[in-house]
């Protein structure tokens, strides 16, 4: 069923119990991500070490249960990679979910492949990429 | 007793299976749908009647304006204005609310006069405010809301009523918190203090009586197609001295009696609030939908919205896993809406699952960001009911949440 692809045991888990929750001591940096048609919100804190790695990674606002989760598996799975790294995995994630490729997201991706079923949702993909494009907006400054 | 079922064969969208379950819609706040008649007033006037109106010295152009000024006097009667010139057609609730804030606020806000409206309001009768308020140096003041969104805080209506008070617009019906406001008792209170009143009445025109007289309002706004009637397509009611004082907000044909190169002199309203040719289809498939709802009974419709809302409070109390926005019943009146929260549930995903019941339900801020931070409930979930709707559906309603529970938070 449908809605199963979409909710998966790995989303649930994450939505219920959301992994480097809350925001990280300053300074780092921090953004911003608003879904104005449900009024989410999404804080994403980053911190990048000397050699442009991902030192730190969370977020902290409310949301649904595939915002939360994606922001969540979001942290456990770029932290530690590089700043390129992690935004080739974004453009990767994005044009995923957005259906601007039709291939399987890579094995590297990990529990991140539970959300692929988002693309059949299209009026969630915003809720989805929500956390990410605030990421985005941080690796890109 | 009312029977929704003698209605619901005049909605032909209702009969169909929405994710191989029956559709049970529940998001009339947002739109409702529309009776056959109205679609066959839409078909009829493009397969007979087209032509443009007002200006034409043909047959087709005739009967394109009778229909359409027609359609006039027939929603001047819906709302008992006092002569039809008090009917100006626009795209709905929001346009006549920017009319008035445009217009009418233009030319008669300045710095340090108030705008008093309530936290209730949805954006669409705060925004222009706002953005009035910035062109004009006017400042804006909320009536606050009770414990819980239960009603007004019409202790303090007299204290907000200061003298520098201008317009005071209101909400009837809030399209989150089901409040039915006492129109009358703010009005006669207003024009006591010397501001004048706007109405949104975009929940409440297709549902109960609305008499302008009674209630005593200066301007009224609504949305044809939240009462069964076409989208794109509403009524700003205003009285006729008022409106014959305020500017044009927009220019063009229509709308003027002599123009010059240098300038142009406008005609009295409506005319001069309806540049350019109107959307007379939809306006006269909206006098179709209003006779429709007179048909019924605008009395048994509201008596029958409070019915089914009084009937889902009580099943959706009796889950104990929700907490219901806005008034208990015996605290203040309640519409036919009903707007909850599901502990550790957001309400994109109870929408989504219960979509997949077939149940179409609104999730979200509903268009009330400021009072929902203020409740402590940045997104919930809305159920809204009209006539069509039966008892059998809210119990589908009531096991549909049950299974969201269960799914997500069990």
């Amino acid at each position: 069923m449908d809605l199963e692809e979409l909710y998966q045991t790995v989303i649930l888990d994450h939505a219920r119990r959301p992994r480097n929750h809350g925001p990280l001591p300053e300074p780092c940096q921090k953004a911003r991500g608003d879904n104005p048609t449900c009024g989410d919100e999404v804080t994403v804190y980053l911190h990048v070490d000397s050699e442009g790695k991902i030192e730190g990674l969370k977020f902290d606002g409310q949301g649904c249960a595939i915002s939360q989760a994606s922001a969540s598996l979001m942290t456990v799975k770029l932290k530690g990679r590089t700043k390129e790294e992690a935004l080739g995995m974004l453009y990767t994630f994005h044009d995923h979910l957005t259906g601007k490729t039709s291939e399987d997201l890579p094995g590297n991706f990990g529990d991140l492949i539970a959300l692929a079923g988002v693309r059949k949702f299209p009026q969630r993909v915003k809720c989805a990429t929500l956390s990410w494009n605030a990421l985005k907006q941080l690796l890109q400054e | 007793m009312f029977d929704p079922r003698q209605f619901r064969s005049d909605f032909p969208i209702l009969n169909q299976e929405v994710n191989g379950r029956p559709l049970v819609y529940l998001d009339n706040g947002a739109s409702t749908q529309k009776p056959r008649c109205v679609i066959d007033a839409l078909t009829h006037y493009y397969e007979h009647d087209h032509s443009n109106v007002h200006r034409g010295l043909h047959d087709l152009s005739n009967r394109a304006t009778a229909a359409y000024e027609k359609a006039r006097s027939t929603l001047a009667r819906y709302f008992n204005a006092r002569s039809e010139n008090e009917i100006i057609f626009t795209r709905g609730t929001t346009e006549g609310i920017n009319l008035v804030a445009n217009s009418w606020g233009r030319q008669n806000l300045k710095s340090g006069d108030i705008i008093l409206l309530t936290e209730m309001e949805h954006h669409s009768n705060m925004v222009p405010w706002q953005l009035v308020a910035k062109a004009t140096g006017a400042n804006l003041r909320y009536l606050p809301v009770t414990e819980n969104g239960a009603s007004l805080d019409l202790s303090r209506l007299d204290e907000f009523l200061t003298p520098e008070v201008k317009l005071f617009a209101f909400t009837h019906i809030s399209n989150t918190l089901g409040v039915i406001n006492p129109v009358r008792e703010l009005c006669r209170k207003a024009k006591t203090a010397g501001a004048l009143t706007l109405i949104d009445a975009a929940q409440s025109a297709g549902h109960d009586l609305v008499d302008v007289q009674a209630i005593g309002c200066d301007f009224l706004a609504c949305s044809s197609h939240k009462m069964a009637g076409p989208t794109g397509m509403g009524v700003l009611y205003g009285r006729e001295e008022l409106l014959n004082a305020m500017p044009p907000w927009q220019g063009g044909g229509e709308m003027i009696s002599r123009v010059t190169y240098e300038g142009s002199e406008w005609k009295p309203a409506p005319a001069r609030f309806e540049a350019g040719t109107p959307n007379i289809a939809d306006t006269i498939a909206f006098a179709a939908a209003v006779d429709y709802l007179d048909g019924i009974g605008r009395e048994k419709i509201a008596s029958y919205d409070h019915h089914l809302a009084m009937i889902a409070f009580e099943k959706l109390s009796a889950l104990g896993f929700l907490r219901i926005l806005g008034p208990r019943p015996g605290q203040s009146e309640r519409a036919g809406l009903l707007t909850f929260t599901m502990e550790g549930v957001h309400a994109h995903d109870i929408t989504e699952m219960a979509n997949q019941s077939g149940v179409a339900l609104r999730g979200g801020h509903h268009c009330n960001q400021p009072l929902m931070r203020k409740l402590g409930a940045p997104s919930s979930t809305r159920a809204s009911f009209y006539f069509y709707n039966t008892e059998e559906e809210i119990d589908v309603l009531v096991d549909t949440l049950k299974k969201i529970k269960n799914f997500f938070a069990p």
